[in-house]
């Protein structure tokens, strides 16, 4: 555990530190050397980001990227988990399966918005697609890890005390691969959400956090892509911390897999 | 122990492509789809050859090649600068540690519009944007290899009589560099996702995103596809050429990690 005045040290020399940038920050706006749309000053961001909110359009827009996001990622769970497990579990699919994976992993799933464009059409079907194949490949490599990594003693030991193959699975695999899942699920989030935001650039469907940012490049509004830009980082950290936070604590460090890490 | 003869290894990796290319020409040749939109393979190849043979397909890999050397360069310089500071200065550390948590979580993407609206349209944009983007994992994991550098191997150095200079190069350095070797690799990873996609955004004249992205006005889905593949052999390239080597190399060599 971090001691409490170090704790307070940090946050008190971190808001020192964000003040002055935001007061550097600030001070080049005013000064006028550079135009004012292109770099606004942060009342104008607040204000921006505040009337954004106020009128609905910035939920709006973030209801969809999420809903894309989470489409995206469920499906690359649905597929990504059980290859996995049957890659580190059965020898025949992980000889089919981790040649393609290879393959294909190393292509930014960017390279495919193109391609699924002109065969999906603009739209939502794209940005689903595009999440899926950036979440897949973490979700799977790690599972596979994950199931192979799980101690050889535990499955000989819980086959000694008369454990059937489904209790094999339940009890042994899945928490002794659990680590690895959660760690290929954290991955998979961050990519998806990178994902996101480039597909909703590139295939322009009206709603959407990348697509506001993208669409305010036309009409010079540095300001809006500001406000959005804090939107995406905080949903995305917002995530990261409390999702996947949370996720880790009810499983694995409950069933003594990791151990929080120290100070 | 029995070791797999090697035409059998090969075979095993081969299999899985060939099944996947057969099902791919029995859908093309099938007429389901419009051929232009889901073109055999052999015309996939033929698009390879032709543009290949026509010196395009290299100029456009060259650019994006360039592109990624000049961003990752900068990520490199500037991130393992920032990183080893800020594992040995408090100050910097405590300048640096908070604007860097909060600029990592926004995917790398989302900047580009602003890139673009600073530094206009273009190759400085794209390389500007690879460069910031990649230099987060790359400061991220020098800080906290310079951080889990052993204290006792710091004392001991400077109980021997080591001044600075030689305490960085010879003790810190080292120490660190499988966790800045890791951070340069999560870099160049980071790099190469998204600068596929800037190019897309940009608008830069060469470049294997802008092909792709181009193709899609006239259709040339078999473009499209030879691009994709020389976008897989690039990344597998980086992956088994640029890092394994430089990690056999230097820690395996120095007894960092075995």
């Amino acid at each position: 555990m971090t001691s409490s005045p170090e704790r307070w040290r940090m946050i008190g020399r971190a808001t020192v530190t964000l003040l002055t940038a935001a007061a550097l920050y600030e001070a080049m706006a005013q000064s006028g050397i550079f135009p004012a749309v292109l770099v606004p000053t942060l009342p104008k961001v607040a204000h921006t980001l505040l009337s954004l909110f106020s009128d609905g359009t910035m939920l709006r827009h973030a209801f969809y990227t999420l809903a894309r996001v989470i489409f995206g990622f469920a499906l690359a769970i649905a597929v990504g988990l059980p290859l996995g497990i049957l890659m580190g579990r059965i020898r025949a699919v992980e000889n089919f399966v981790l040649p393609l994976a290879s393959a294909l992993m190393p292509i930014p799933s960017l390279a495919w918005v193109p391609v699924f464009i002109l065969w999906f059409g603009l739209g939502d079907t794209v940005a689903i697609l595009i999440v899926f194949y950036a979440a897949m490949f973490p979700m799977l490599l790690n599972t596979w890890t994950g199931v192979r990594a799980v101690n050889p003693l535990w499955l000989r030991a819980a086959g000694a005390m008369g454990a059937d193959e489904n209790a094999l699975f339940w009890k042994v695999i899945i928490p002794g691969a659990s680590p690895f899942i959660i760690t290929g699920l954290r991955q998979a989030f961050q990519r998806s959400w990178i994902a996101v935001v480039g597909a909703e650039m590139l295939a322009a469907s009206d709603w959407g956090l990348g697509w506001i940012i993208f669409d305010a490049k036309e009409f010079l509004n540095a300001d809006v892509m500001m406000a959005s830009l804090a939107v995406i980082g905080g949903i995305g950290y917002a995530f990261e911390r409390l999702v996947f936070g949370s996720l880790e604590r009810v499983t694995v460090l409950r069933w003594g897999m990791v151990r929080a890490a120290k100070s | 122990m029995y070791r797999e003869p090697r035409w059998r290894v090969i075979a095993r990796n081969a299999f899985p492509f060939v099944v996947v290319v057969a099902i791919w020409e029995v859908l093309a040749h099938a007429g389901i789809f419009p051929a232009r939109l889901f073109p055999p393979v052999e015309t996939v190849i033929a698009a390879f050859v032709r543009l290949t043979v026509a010196g395009i397909l290299p100029h456009h890999a060259l650019d994006t090649v360039l592109r990624l050397s000049g961003g990752f360069m900068l990520a490199a310089i500037a991130g393992v600068a920032v990183g080893i500071a800020m594992g040995r200065w408090r100050l910097a550390e405590d300048v640096f540690l908070p604007l860097v948590s909060i600029g990592a979580p926004i995917p790398g993407l989302a900047y580009a519009p602003l890139f673009l609206l600073w530094f206009g349209l273009g190759n400085l944009s794209a390389v500007l944007l690879v460069g910031f983007v990649s230099a987060f994992p790359v400061i991220f994991n020098t800080w906290t290899g310079v951080k889990a550098v052993k204290e006792i191997w710091v004392r001991s150095a400077q109980a021997m009589g080591a001044d600075n200079r030689r305490l960085f190069r010879h003790v810190i350095l080292p120490g660190a560099l499988p966790y800045i070797l890791t951070g340069l690799r999560l870099g160049l990873a980071q790099a190469w996702r998204i600068l596929v996609g800037v190019e897309m955004l940009a608008a830069v004249p060469w470049g294997l995103g802008w092909l792709i992205f181009g193709a899609r006005e006239f259709l040339n889905t078999d473009v499209m596809l030879a691009g994709i593949a020389v976008i897989a052999i690039i990344g597998l390239a980086l992956e088994k050429l640029a890092f394994q080597r430089i990690e056999n190399f230097t820690i395996i060599r120095w007894g960092m990690m075995t």
